[in-house]
């Protein structure tokens, strides 16, 4: 099990993977992702595999003061 | 306006305005455009926040196609942890090292918690972030923050979305006198004159927010607030007149028809 954003989610072998089932997109523009409190650069997407109990983050720009 | 006073410079860049616009509170969209053409900002602060869907990154694609330079805060987080992680979110998402630090005690009062706030900027500048921190009006942790690194200091007038205006005039020039780097008054504008007193203090620009994007009419407080901080900085370098508790005429007294 994942968890993505607080939510529990089912297995994704990759972040890529993930953002494509969360998002529809694997590699939407203005996101960022962290995996256990790390982020993941936007080029080990792709390749950077999840496992059993990882806690992922997954962010934009909103509005903000 | 902006070419009557000399370029604000942060860590070393000159940027095109002393005006910094906050997003928070927009209610459409559709305002991006008028209103950063009204304000001219020379940066424009958002958030970073969980998405789930591609439509939430309609603001940023606004921002971006308008052309504006952003900067990402830390709204929201309490503790020095939460805010260095969004700092490095932020700085993968959107490619910039520049942050406005925010770490507060508590949602309620949303003043910063100054110990995570100094923690977090020490942090930052170590993982090279260029860091401008929301604080308190106090200037001895101003000056700590600096000392820690900071490229500024953004002070608040009073708080977040209260538009009070700046309560304690005194302390904010005490924080002006207390370091050398750009002091940026930040929450607390609720219109024009607010931003025209700190300009005045001596700040070297005014983040708005909320004065903005909660105005009646967001677009004219946007150009209202642009004339202000320019005509503030002004006044600042022109030198006002000494306050006199007596009246002092300013029409000549020789020559008077009896």
């Amino acid at each position: 099990m994942i968890t993505c954003n607080g939510e529990t989610v089912g297995d994704a072998a990759t972040v890529a993977d993930l953002l494509e089932r969360r998002l529809g997109d694997a590699r939407p523009h203005g996101v960022a992702v962290a995996v256990n409190g790390e982020v993941v650069p936007r080029g080990e997407w792709a390749s950077y595999p999840l496992a059993e109990g990882d806690v992922v983050e997954v962010v934009t720009a909103v509005q903000g003061g | 306006m902006s070419s009557l006073v000399p370029d604000l410079v942060i860590a070393g860049e000159a940027l095109s305005s002393r005006l910094l616009l906050g997003t928070g509170g927009l209610p459409r969209t559709s305002l991006v455009e008028p209103v950063l053409e009204a304000a001219r900002p020379a940066l424009v602060t958002v958030s970073i926040r969980r998405t789930s869907s591609l439509a939430d990154g309609g603001l940023l694609a606004a921002l971006q196609a308008a052309g504006v330079r952003l900067l990402p805060n830390t709204a929201g987080c309490l503790s020095a942890r939460e805010a260095v992680l969004t700092a490095e979110l932020a700085r993968e998402a959107l490619g910039t090292d520049w942050v406005k630090l925010e770490v507060v005690g508590d949602e309620r009062s949303l003043m910063p918690d100054a110990v995570e706030l100094l923690d977090a900027a020490e942090e930052l500048v170590r993982r090279g972030f260029v860091v401008l921190p929301y604080t308190t009006d106090d200037p001895v942790l101003a000056r700590r923050l600096v000392d820690a690194g900071c490229a500024a200091v953004m002070p608040l007038g009073s708080p977040i979305g209260s538009g009070l205006g700046v309560l304690n005039p005194h302390a904010i020039a005490a924080v002006r006198a207390a370091v050398e780097v750009p002091v940026v008054l930040d929450a607390g504008v609720g219109t024009a004159s607010d931003a025209a007193l700190a300009m005045e203090l001596g700040c070297d620009a005014v983040l708005a927010a909320t004065a903005v994007t909660r105005a009646e009419d967001p677009v004219a407080m946007a150009r209202a607030l642009r004339l202000a901080v320019d005509a503030g900085r002004l006044a600042y370098g022109a030198g006002r007149v000494p306050r006199r508790a007596e009246a002092r005429a300013s029409s000549p007294l020789i020559g008077l028809v009896r």
